[in-house]
């Protein structure tokens, strides 16, 4: 008895010694927090990290922290010189870059107009195999390094001047040609990134050398993280953190947990289950910015019951987006009435005009004057989360327009893409489109000209061709709008496809950050973050 | 023994080659357009197409062009080497990262199995219709009735969020504290299946006319049970065991991606997703040589256990 309740009293001051521990090591590292410690950022596994390879969000985000592009985007998304001195042109066809001098790559060596050509001429060969190739494909040349056995080796429009300018001609003029050169794809290379010329080293990729704020710390640690740390000889603008771990989660769920622990810093993008609660998880900390991506509903134009703009535009009518965008997506996403996003130059609100607005009286009575079927299948992919509102809109339709509709599940979205090039009856199908580089034409030239790389519907326009190639060529951006705007009203009359909602960035961070932005392109702004 | 062992091995042989042909013609077979899904929603370029349908073999189509492309993968399976992913990393080097960190999971979830599971199995068979024995009934069915897709988020939500007593997550290199919850989810089901087979099997044996005759002859009851109960006990838990090391080698794709570990199911899930036909292969030909081992390892154990079989 007396020896227990002595171990009790001896017990007691040992308890809150090592709780006034506890205590005093939580708020030391709490209270003076350390600026040069490393954010940490979610990611899934890159499939690449060469920037002529990498057109996936996580790639791209890794890669952003490690190079410097050319322009990037202001506040009105128009580009602006970064590790450019000036992109100037008189015809839209031959542009003159210059590079500020005084940027090095991460081993040491001068970056020089050479390492952009080379890096580009890689790019662009075929042999090579690049996924953003196609980003080259506007410079004069491009077709040589075409096929399986190409005529040429390097690109013939690209000329160097003297080590910190060279020249791009343009097969055709192209008045974005700037915008463009803000996406990963035209990054430079240093040299010590090929064996021999036009042969990439083995291994780059797993510690890829940039000219960025940030350098590689260790190399690619495939599905467990990518580490980098600041670049001191960065001449351009310093970030605020000393290092970025980027952790790589296959399932977005666990890096939402992480991020409610404190144990990540930032989650890009909220998982769907989660959105319901986030604002009550994190409060401030759950935010939401623009996003570029736009989706749709698409119609197979070939098709004979789908090929009166009348069914197609009384369809838009009898879909009440205002609802489905609030009651589905708890808005985190925005209706959407025009063929371009919001978060382009040149946008303007309502292009569809009536069909846009939700009237089933007066859309039942034009689809029964036009003759549209009594029977509409809508498709889409089942492991993107399209089912909800899929089934919405389909019962939208049965109330509004008095017709059958079911939604149809393609296991993947390139199943849906291989039934559509074979012309296979889907009914409508659903799109999704996220732009490259900030401009009209990118909303529009690969999705609706003639010829353009993702027009699954059969779209053809002559007229809303000319005007592309007008906007093209025009002499100035706002002469170009106009000539895209144009374009974009013809579409509004056709009415290819009907545009649902646009995208909204919706993420969150830990309470040891602040200043977390998250851009156009779904990446974090990594010379805004700080430590909290 | 050794001719036993060795027969088994012969066995295994055959076994492999028509678990990876059933596999590569099961991948072969569901695969939609493997290069589009690599590139997600993005339209994919005549160029990049054309690397990777040459790369991969995928303009042989058909009976014909499945053959061609299931003996060039032997083939190099052969000479040791399980090939690029379509992401072109070597799977040796997937595997050999992902292999180490689903092994530890999968161990810690196998004492797991056999600490808690075994033990409470015997207690609750001498002890039969006691507290311990339904209480121990009314968790097991419980669990059982849980399936980890809705566990693994449960218990995360609860002992890594909110009453932060783990990691949430394991992550790169995780420590053996980081993996113990997943461990603990992971083994938790078989844990259930374990505790009840062994309860009933000790229970049978219980009754054998041997314990009554060791009794009669005095032997202590914890000699019995001990060894002699325990011993005749263990034949039908070690069958289950057995194939459930395999289970759990292949099996941990949930629990894995809930705790963001990066092991074999994590690395499986991304395959099948992408349509990977290589990754999923090469992983999945290295589960059945796991699975084909453990069972070895069963009926090895099998015959130490029982002298009778070794005989067969």
């Amino acid at each position: 008895m007396r020896v227990r309740r002595l171990a009790a009293w001896a017990a007691l001051p040992l308890a809150v010694t090592l709780g006034l521990t506890a205590c005093g090591s939580g708020g030391g590292s709490g209270g003076a927090s350390n600026p040069d410690a490393a954010v940490r950022i979610e990611i899934a596994e890159p499939q690449h990290l060469v920037p002529t390879n990498t057109n996936e969000t996580s790639g791209s985000q890794v890669l952003s922290a490690l190079f410097s592009p050319l322009v990037d985007y202001d506040e009105a998304n128009k580009p602006h010189e970064v590790a450019a001195d000036s992109v100037t042109t008189s015809d839209n066809k031959v542009w003159t870059i210059k590079l500020k001098p005084g940027y090095t790559f991460h081993n040491g060596e001068k970056v020089t107009a050479d390492n952009y050509i080379d890096a580009w001429n890689y790019g662009a060969y075929a042999p090579n195999g690049q996924n953003s190739s196609y980003f080259f494909e506007k410079v004069a040349g491009y077709d040589d390094l075409q096929g399986e056995t190409p005529k040429a080796k390097t690109l013939s429009g690209l000329q160097k001047v003297d080590d910190l300018t060279f020249t791009v001609t343009l097969a055709e003029p192209y008045v974005d040609f700037k915008s463009m050169l803000g996406y990963t794809a035209f990054y430079p290379l240093p040299e010590a990134a090929f064996s021999a010329p036009g042969v990439l080293a083995e291994g780059y990729e797993q510690a890829p050398i940039g000219q960025g704020p940030f350098k590689m710390k260790g190399s690619w640690q495939h599905d467990a993280k990518v580490e980098v740390e600041r670049y001191d000889a960065f001449p351009g603008q310093q970030p605020k953190v000393g290092g970025v771990e980027f952790r790589i989660y296959q399932q977005p769920t666990a890096a939402y947990a992480d991020v409610l622990s404190d144990n990540l810093d930032v989650i890009k993008t909220i998982p769907t289950e989660n959105l319901s609660t986030a604002a009550t998880d994190l409060g401030d900390r759950y935010q939401q910015s623009p996003a570029s991506s736009l989706q749709v509903l698409a119609f197979p134009t070939f098709q004979e019951e789908f090929s009166k703009p009348e069914v197609r535009k009384a369809i838009s009518m009898a879909i009440d987006r205002d609802e489905i965008t609030k009651s589905i997506f708890k808005d985190s996403q925005q209706p959407a009435r025009s063929f371009v996003s919001p978060v382009v130059a040149g946008y303007r609100e309502n292009t569809i005009g009536t069909a846009g607005a939700f009237d089933p009286v007066k859309a039942k009575a034009v689809y029964e004057a036009a003759g549209g079927p009594k029977k509409i299948e809508l498709s889409y992919n089942g492991d993107g989360g399209h089912k909800d509102w899929i089934d919405a809109t389909c019962n939208q339709l049965k109330a509004n327009l008095g017709v059958d509709c079911v939604g149809t599940a393609e296991p993947k979205f390139a199943d849906l893409l291989t039934k559509l090039k074979q012309k296979q009856p889907v009914g409508l199908f659903r799109m999704g489109w996220v732009m490259d580089y900030p401009s009209m034409e990118n909303y529009l030239g690969p999705l609706y000209s003639s010829t353009g790389s993702s027009n699954y519907y059969g779209y053809s326009n002559p007229e809303f061709d000319k005007l592309l190639a007008e906007g093209a060529r025009a002499a100035s951006e706002d002469e170009a709008i106009k000539k895209y705007q144009a374009a974009e009203d013809l579409l509004a009359q056709d009415m290819p496809v009907i545009p649902l909602r646009y995208g909204q960035n919706n993420f969150g961070h830990s309470t040891k950050v602040k200043n977390v932005h998250v851009d156009l392109f779904d990446r974090v702004d990594l010379l805004k973050i700080e430590i909290a | 023994m050794l001719r036993f062992i060795l027969r088994r091995l012969l066995q295994m042989v055959l076994a492999f080659f028509g678990t990876t042909l059933i596999v590569y013609a099961l991948m072969f077979a569901g695969q939609g357009d493997p290069i589009q899904a690599l590139a997600g929603e993005r339209p994919v370029t005549a160029a990049q197409r054309a690397y990777l349908t040459e790369k991969y073999h995928l303009d042989a189509t058909g009976v014909g062009g499945f053959f061609y492309r299931y003996f060039d993968y032997l083939g190099s399976l052969v000479r040791g080497d399980l090939g690029q992913s379509l992401t072109g990393r070597q799977i040796s080097d997937i595997l050999a990262a992902a292999w180490p960190v689903t092994l530890k999971l999968a161990v810690i979830a196998m004492a797991v199995t056999v600490i808690f599971g075994v033990t409470a199995g015997v207690i609750a068979a001498i002890r039969r219709s006691g507290v311990f024995d339904h209480a121990t009934l009314v968790v097991t069915l419980l669990v059982l009735g849980i399936p980890t897709i809705v566990l693994a988020p449960l218990a995360q939500y609860f002992l890594g969020v909110r009453w932060p007593i783990f990691p949430p997550t394991a992550g790169a290199q995780p420590s053996f504290y980081a993996l113990l919850l997943p461990g603990i989810v992971l083994g938790s089901l078989s844990l259930a299946t374990a505790l009840r087979l062994t309860r009933t099997s000790v229970t049978e044996n219980l009754r054998a006319d041997y314990v009554r005759t060791a009794r009669s002859k005095g032997l202590r009851r914890r000699r019995i049970v001990g060894v002699h109960v325990l011993r005749n006990s263990l034949i039908p838990v070690i069958t289950f065991l057995g194939v459930e090391l395999g289970n759990l080698m292949g099996g941990a794709i949930i629990t894995e991606g809930v705790f963001n570990v990066p092991g074999v199911g994590f690395n499986l899930f991304r395959g099948i997703r992408t349509e990977d036909g290589p990754l999923v292969v090469g992983i999945v030909s290295v589960l059945v040589v796991v699975y084909l081992l453990s069972n070895l390892v069963v009926d090895v154990l099998y015959a130490v256990l029982d002298p009778r079989i070794r005989y067969e």
